[in-house]
């Protein structure tokens, strides 16, 4: 087959963005993880896995565009090759709520505080799902499955609902807290926004395999935050 | 498809054979004016034998014949009434390899407004000289050495001086068959903004193997393929914008070929 180099070279980059996936994926778990078990030092663990998370981020760019300089994609490839680029700035993103929540971890230290965690766990393992499940639909080209996924994040935004009345309760029941309690606004607040980025991944998934650019859900972070 | 240009060539279920050979099967489609039409396609497909048979060059072949209608204005320019050389004069050809005459700079000029017919004075003849090699971009190179062998130029100003021989008798409708292929990256930059300025003035059907070519100069895109039996008949399988075609091509055959997957 023709064009051997550049089908290799999309593949590596392929591989390379479901490493920071599975990255991105782990170190939100293991956000929650900490925030758990208050376990600062699996926090500052996320940290640095933050800083190989943008490091790999840049390599991955770093590839794409070497990659459209020297072999000139078009059509199919091209659109790949931009999605690519959006998915990775995504993940790099998600990246950042995963050390946003580990940060809220070492701020809390061993403060006392109420943790509606059940909740959290939920919308962490949904988001989670998504994420993975939508990196997988990218890769293989499959627009139908992007286009599904998406509306899992309504039981994400139900959940963020949910914690957010609990934290609200929370603090006025205690006032003397507040200033904790309000760190678990930031927490359900990157969950919920991690989720919604998955959607953007699924919309560069139908355009990459379609052509297509939409919105797949209009909903935006001001309906979903409250 | 963007309708809003009006059409200045047009094919209708167009068939040119060589002999017994179909070697252009049921060719539909249009050139609009004032735009950069690009054909396309893997060698053998046809291209040039379309591009010949826009300025009735291709019944230059002895075996050459074809049917269905090449419409140039509406008016169908294989109709008996039509004379050949009234068409290759409102529809110029610049060729792959550049071909200057073996005369001075402002022979090759002069020499189509001529035999065109050109019966002013010298200073006249001078002015529309000067003119085309302006158009061409190619007036303050040369300018002081118009007496020089075109063939003393670079490959690149030959073909501008092809261009601008082309030019100069005022044509409608340039045909381009594959005129950057000889040509240096830097001289082929210059030839695709000179497209740009001509198209301004003219309509131009450029022939390239150069997709990237294509995607840079062109307005429209027609995708040429060989189809039928035994596939040895060229089509055209896909025409559209040249921004639809090389971002989401309908046709997967196109995809294929754009994407370097083709073959």
């Amino acid at each position: 087959m023709p064009r051997d180099t550049l089908i290799r070279q999309i593949n590596q980059i392929r591989d390379e963005i479901l490493i920071l996936g599975s990255m991105v994926e782990q170190a939100t778990l293991s956000a929650i993880q900490a925030l758990k078990n208050r376990d600062i030092h699996l926090a500052r663990e996320i940290f640095e896995a933050d800083q190989t998370i943008n490091e790999k981020r840049f390599a991955i760019e770093n590839a794409i565009i070497t990659l459209m300089a020297t072999q000139q994609p078009m059509a199919r490839d091209l659109r790949e090759m931009t999605a690519m680029l959006e998915v990775n700035t995504e993940l790099e993103r998600m990246g950042d709520y995963a050390k946003g929540i580990a940060k809220v971890v070492t701020r809390l230290g061993e403060g006392e505080v109420i943790i509606p965690i059940q909740e959290i766990d939920k919308m962490a393992e949904i988001a989670v799902s998504m994420l993975h499940r939508a990196l997988g639909a990218f890769v293989s080209e499959n627009h139908t499955q992007a286009l599904a996924i998406p509306k899992e994040d309504d039981q994400v935004d139900e959940l963020f609902n949910q914690a957010y009345r609990k934290i609200v309760e929370a603090m006025i029941a205690n006032p003397a807290l507040i200033d904790h309690t309000n760190l678990m606004l930031w927490v359900i607040h990157n969950l919920e926004r991690l989720a919604d980025r998955v959607t953007n991944i699924c919309e560069r998934t139908v355009f990459s395999a379609t052509g297509e650019l939409f919105e797949i859900d209009g909903m935006d972070e001001d309906d979903a935050n409250v | 498809m963007d309708n809003n240009h009006n059409t200045v060539l047009e094919t209708k279920n167009l068939n040119i054979y060589y002999g017994d050979f179909l070697a252009i099967k049921d060719v539909n489609f249009k050139v609009f004016r004032h735009q950069i039409t690009a054909i396309i396609g893997p060698s053998g497909c046809g291209k040039s034998t379309l591009l010949r048979s826009f300025n009735r060059m291709n019944e230059l072949v002895p075996s050459a014949r074809s049917e269905g209608k090449i419409l140039f204005n509406g008016e169908d320019i294989y109709d008996p009434s039509i004379d050949p050389v009234e068409v290759r004069r409102r529809i110029g050809m610049v060729f792959q390899k550049p071909n200057p005459f073996p005369k001075s700079i402002y022979e090759n000029i002069a020499w189509g407004l001529k035999i065109n017919g050109f019966r002013g004075s010298k200073s006249e003849l001078d002015d529309l000289v000067e003119q085309a090699l302006r158009g061409a971009a190619l007036w303050d190179e040369v300018k002081d050495k118009l007496d020089q062998s075109g063939l003393s130029l670079s490959g690149g100003q030959q073909q501008r001086l092809c261009i601008a021989r082309a030019i100069a008798i005022k044509p409608e409708v340039i045909l381009m068959d594959e005129p950057a292929s000889a040509l240096d990256p830097i001289a082929t930059l210059k030839i695709e903004d000179l497209m740009r300025e001509l198209k301004e003035n003219y309509t131009i059907v450029i022939v390239t193997h150069n997709m990237q070519e294509a995607a840079r100069v062109s307005d429209y895109t027609a995708m040429m393929m060989l189809t039928g039996d035994e596939e040895r008949s060229g089509t055209v399988i896909e025409f559209d914008q040249t921004n639809v075609i090389f971002t989401r091509p309908k046709d997967k055959r196109t995809e294929d070929y754009i994407t370097g997957r083709f073959g």
